[in-house]
């Protein structure tokens, strides 16, 4: 399976098993999605179970907060997470704090799912990848697969989960691995173990980081799309990088990256949002913390530059193998 | 009558497979709907934003008191502007579907809006687009080799390289730098107008949107300013009826119509036929007099068809009949300018011949030239250093040290 379809077949079980669970968001019923995740599902399950809605990021949250504390299951698509800011007021400061204000008394169980990330031509209005600014708020979980086996099992596990969570989905990643390399011919998942998924219910745990590739030499903290660009960028220095896959940025599993940074005692972090104020300096920050005494060498951190995604120059922004492996080398000492 | 609530979900008239159906849409005859005093209350002239402003009949004569009685000379500006933005835009798509392009967004259909908008308004008012306005640029007068090196990302291009083709900007031709983002530059526009009255300026503001994007708040907040302050601008919903593969009836449209907004903001609300060239060119005026005057600011409601995909990257027969644009009962804006013009006998078969032969001239032309100044994937190249310029007015210094690492990381890559 693909990514699309993993998701797809995580909504279909839900909907299928959770009479509660709806879904709802911009071309996503009779059209499918215009990635075509929801593909089939207003067929099988009906307008009222997948609803189509007005293009209004702002009332698709607040539309599914109040299904939610009403004692549905929403799972909202937001087109493009470059589109979620209309939005982000509902998730700030009400989906996120509405089971704290109110002590327990009202939740809303909500999913929203967004596709985000660069390296398809998009420019900045379809490139972003906003996770830091979602991490930073309080009583909101964070999810980022970077493979369809993942993308399933943590679909699910969001949608059961009683809390809010706002999953991104790394959409370079929808049908096939990608190293970075553009120049490349497109591989398709069904090539790649992660993608094989079974077609049943499964949970992949929301708040456990994944060892993506064990190895001694440094450890490489990422996640998304720059899972495989990593990969790829420490297979070219013959580097026996240790790959831990986050999966999660809340909560986050703090004991398996540093139990990871502890035994390598180098580290390179790398996601493809902006650096400055970035996900990573939360790692960074944390793995300091924790595993001072092990390191070997500073942190380094690698991500896109500080400016908006820009349409033309879309590989001297993406953070690619060549950036990536200066990081390492610089980490490993090799240019000493 | 029920006795219980049940969820209600908008109707789509045809899908694929099926018949067209436009039975659903309510049309006045031409010349039907009176022409009210630009002083008028916007309250005491509902019946704007409920009938349809025409005065094309289906014979291609000009009816009642919409009449913009335009000289001959300006109905075939108006039609050259229209067929020049169509061949721009038919050579565009097709130019995108072999690679040079990263992707298009045609406005089959619409035409008429941008072209006799502009030339409604005056070359000082400014105009917040919407992605699907490139008549606007075409009417004032922008040379296609402009747009053309924007849609490549080239040496150029007037936004170096950084945004997505189609989202351009003319400052020299007050037009607004357009976002990708919807419904933004409304109530921009509106805050224009705003700074136009506080500055004593006598221009006008103008937006576009498309009847799908009425749906964000922002639409809520343009109007709502455009009332308390009685902001010189012309709020335009261009009602194609397609938001992507989602019908009208989604942004609200089945209940009443886009310019029945206006009224419950105290703000005149018009619903004009938007492929009536001489139609949207009246009603424009009205609304531009209406603003520059003090009297308040117009909400238009274009009634038109999404002749075009949504964008390149879509199909719309996934979710339409696949000739549903060629029974829109408002028919094709530029045949029937063409159909008026031939009617008074100024102009044939023979001239729009030759005209359409010399503006494909024109526009193959432009490409040539474009091209020259590099593409997206042919030199000459933008300098990548560009995407660090203008995050700020100057480079502040973590920019600059990103900067230096990218020119150290390409001489290794």
């Amino acid at each position: 399976m693909n990514m699309i379809h993993a998701l797809n077949s995580a909504l279909d079980i839900m909907l299928g098993r959770d009479p509660g669970v709806v879904v709802l968001g911009e071309d996503i019923g009779y059209f499918g999605g215009v990635f075509r995740v929801t593909e089939g599902l207003q067929r099988k399950y009906g307008e009222h179970r997948v609803l189509d809605t007005p293009i209004a990021e702002g009332g698709i949250i607040a539309a599914a907060i109040g299904m939610g504390a009403n004692g549905l299951r929403p799972v909202a698509e937001v087109q493009f997470a470059d589109y979620i800011y209309p939005g982000y007021d509902q998730i700030v400061s009400e989906l996120a704090r509405l089971r704290y204000r109110s002590a327990g008394q009202f939740c809303a169980p909500v999913t929203v799912r967004t596709p985000c990330g660069g390296g398809i031509r998009g420019g900045q209005t379809h490139s972003q990848s906003p996770e830091a600014i979602f991490a930073h708020v309080s009583g909101l979980k964070v999810v980022m697969p970077s493979n369809p086996y993942d993308a399933k099992g943590l679909l699910i596990a969001a949608i059961e989960d009683d809390d809010p969570v706002i999953f991104f989905e790394p959409k370079r990643l929808y049908n096939g691995p990608f190293d970075g390399n553009p120049n490349q011919a497109a591989v398709p998942w069904s090539a790649h173990p992660q993608g094989e998924v079974p077609p049943g219910h499964y949970t992949v745990p929301i708040g456990k980081a994944a060892v993506a590739r064990a190895g001694r030499d440094v450890t490489i903290v990422t996640y998304g799309t720059m899972v495989h660009v990593c990969e790829a960028a420490a297979r070219g220095l013959g580097l026996e990088a240790e790959i831990i896959d986050v999966r999660t940025m809340v909560p986050l599993d703090t004991d398996t990256i540093c139990a990871s940074v502890a035994r390598t005692g180098r580290c390179v972090i790398a996601h493809e949002a902006t650096r400055f104020a970035g996900f990573g300096a939360e790692l960074a920050a944390t793995i300091q913390e924790e595993c001072f005494w092990n390191l070997e060498a500073p942190i380094r951190r690698v991500a896109g530059w500080d400016t908006p995604y820009p349409h033309a120059f879309e590989w001297e922004y993406f953070p690619g193998q060549v950036r990536v492996a200066r990081a390492l080398r610089v980490v490993m000492e090799m240019d000493r | 009558m029920p006795t219980k609530s049940r969820l209600h979900v908008p109707a789509t008239p045809a899908r694929p497979g099926e018949h067209s159906d436009f039975s659903w849409l309510r049309l006045s005859p031409a010349g039907a709907v009176p022409r009210p005093e630009i002083t008028a209350r916007a309250t005491d002239i509902l019946f704007l934003a409920d009938g349809l402003v025409r005065v094309l009949d289906d014979a291609g004569e000009a009816l009642g008191p919409w009449h913009p009685h335009l000289d001959p000379p300006d109905l075939q500006i108006g039609l050259r502007h229209m067929l020049l933005t169509r061949l721009f835009d038919d050579r565009m798509q097709r130019i995108q579907r072999s690679g040079k392009i990263s992707f298009y967004m045609g406005s089959l259909g619409e035409e008429a809006v941008s072209v006799a908008q502009a030339l409604a308004l005056r070359p000082d008012d400014m105009l917040f687009p919407s992605y699907r306005n490139q008549g606007l640029q075409v009417a004032r007068g922008r040379p296609l080799v402009e747009l053309m090196c924007q849609l490549l990302s080239n040496t150029r291009d007037m936004c170096k390289g950084r945004q997505l083709p189609v989202l351009y900007h003319w400052r020299e031709g007050n037009i607004f730098s357009i976002s990708g983002n919807l419904t933004t530059q409304f109530p921009q526009a509106v805050g224009w107008a705003m700074a136009a009255a506080i500055r004593g300026q006598d221009a006008v503001a103008a937006s576009w949107i498309g009847e799908g994007a009425s749906a964000e708040a922002d639409f809520h907040h343009a109007l709502l300013f455009a009332s308390v302050y009685r902001a010189p601008v012309i709020l335009n919903v261009v009602n194609n009826q397609w938001a992507i593969s989602t019908f009208q009836g989604f942004a609200g449209g089945e209940q009443s119509s886009f310019a029945a907004r206006g009224p419950g903001y105290g703000i005149a609300g018009v619903r004009v036929d938007g492929n009536d060239f001489l139609a949207v060119h009246a009603v424009t005026l009205w609304a531009a007099e209406r603003a520059r005057t003090g009297a308040g600011p117009t909400l238009i409601e274009h009634v038109t068809y999404r002749g075009a995909a949504h964008s390149t990257s879509d199909d719309p027969a996934r979710y339409r009949p696949r000739d549903d644009y060629r029974h829109w009962p408002l028919g094709d804006p530029i045949e029937r300018l063409k159909q008026h013009l031939m009617r008074l006998g100024e102009w044939s078969e023979e001239r729009h011949a030759a005209l359409t032969a010399e503006l494909e001239q024109q526009v193959g032309a432009a490409w040539k030239e474009a091209v020259s100044y590099g593409t997206l994937t042919d030199p000459p190249r933008l300098d990548p250093h560009l995407m660090f310029e203008d995050v700020f007015r100057e480079m502040p210094p973590h920019l600059r040290r990103q900067d230096a690492e990218l020119r150290a990381e390409r001489s290794e890559g």
